[in-house]
């Protein structure tokens, strides 16, 4: 298998130590099929213990390696190295405040992904005697695909509105209230609107779309909030109606 | 958190965007550029236009595509302005809304006068 010397830039932030986030570059012999985890993985094994980043799978399931490399918001297990040159800029995932080197605090996200109820909210609890709740496939079409999100938070990396406004809900949380709305087993609508259709969810979006681009499960959030967002808005304006919920 | 009002806007602007997508151009090809250079100058001579817009039908789908296309413009505005950064978007929504506003109104009072 044939090996490329590539230079690898790497954003380093020890708060012990560091005034100020620097890039330190190392210089890497990668295999052809190595993806940009592979490397940094070399780094850590062979040339720098202290370099700080977060990974498990290597399969894009658990999306723990989201990274930006040469600009872009990655993951780092799905990054090819042959699909860049001979010197790549990895940086930890934009609009979010670094913790170590490559990795960031999170906890904002979190506090977003719980506010939108993520998870069934059923009509009425059944035993597990009661059997199973069916769908037919076309009801687990409807939400399917938003249901693969890893919470990698590359979309949030690539949101020009998270970046501008903080206090935006983001792509991910919206997309996944958007799943479980969908869900044929779900009730839990009203109860993730207050959130969903505020200022700081989906009326936040003026949608750029680059959450979309950058989702490595082709969860399209963009979409997502978009559908909210008509769905939100008949509501709205039927709220007013006699009958209507406000 | 409060529901958002921009719900309302945000209809406009939907209904304005398919407005503004399909039937605008054609509106500008046949009073901007074929009135311009005389194409089809018997059906758009004055005479005929103002016998045309003065039929009330006519007159309600003038100012159904004029006051969603200019309600998507006010609302695309103040996405742009909220785009590169400007935090005071009340007092954008306030401008862009005011003059979609105005500019309804004038379409009220021009269809009228026909």
């Amino acid at each position: 298998m044939s090996t490329r010397t590539i230079t690898i830039e790497v954003l380093r932030y020890r708060p012990e130590q560091d005034q100020e986030p620097f890039f330190q570059s190392y210089t890497v012999p990668c295999d052809e099929d190595w993806v940009v985890l592979d490397a940094l993985n070399y780094i850590k094994d062979e040339l720098d213990r202290t370099l700080s980043y977060r990974w498990s799978c290597h399969m894009f399931v658990c999306g723990s390696c989201g990274i930006v490399v040469d600009g872009e918001p990655k993951l780092g297990c799905k990054a090819f190295v042959k699909d860049y040159g001979d010197k790549i800029r990895v940086e930890p995932l934009g609009n979010f405040p670094i913790e170590r080197d490559l990795v960031v605090v999170i906890d904002d996200f979190i506090e977003k992904l719980e506010s939108v109820n993520p998870y069934l909210i059923p009509k009425e609890e059944k035993s597990i005697d009661d059997g199973e709740y069916l769908q037919t496939p076309a009801q687990l079409k409807a939400f399917k695909q938003y249901s693969m999100c890893i919470n990698c938070l590359l979309c949030y990396s690539a949101c020009p509105q998270y970046g501008l406004d903080p206090s935006f809900v983001g792509p991910a949380a919206l997309a996944l209230a958007h799943r479980y709305n969908m869900d044929s087993r779900d009730v839990g609508r009203k109860a993730r609107e207050d959130v969903v259709a505020s200022h700081e969810g989906i009326w936040e979006c003026s949608f750029v779309g680059a959450c979309s681009q950058v989702c490595p499960k082709d969860v399209d959030p963009a979409g997502a909030i978009q559908q909210t967002k008509i769905t939100s808005a008949i509501d709205y304006v039927t709220s007013f109606l006699p009958g209507g919920n406000r | 958190m409060a529901r958002s009002s921009k719900a309302i806007p945000w209809l406009l602007f939907a209904g304005g965007g398919t407005v503004t997508a399909f039937i605008l151009p054609v509106m500008i090809l046949i009073t901007g550029l074929f009135a311009l250079f005389g194409v089809f100058s018997g059906a758009l001579s004055y005479e005929t236009m103002q016998a045309f817009v003065g039929n009330w039908l006519i007159k309600i789908i003038l100012f159904g595509i004029l006051f969603l296309t200019l309600w998507h413009a006010a609302h695309r505005l103040r996405v742009v302005a909220h785009d590169f950064g400007i935090r005071a978007d009340t007092g954008v929504a306030i401008v862009v809304y005011g003059l979609a506003a105005v500019g309804t109104v004038a379409t009220v009072i021009a269809l009228l006068s026909v």
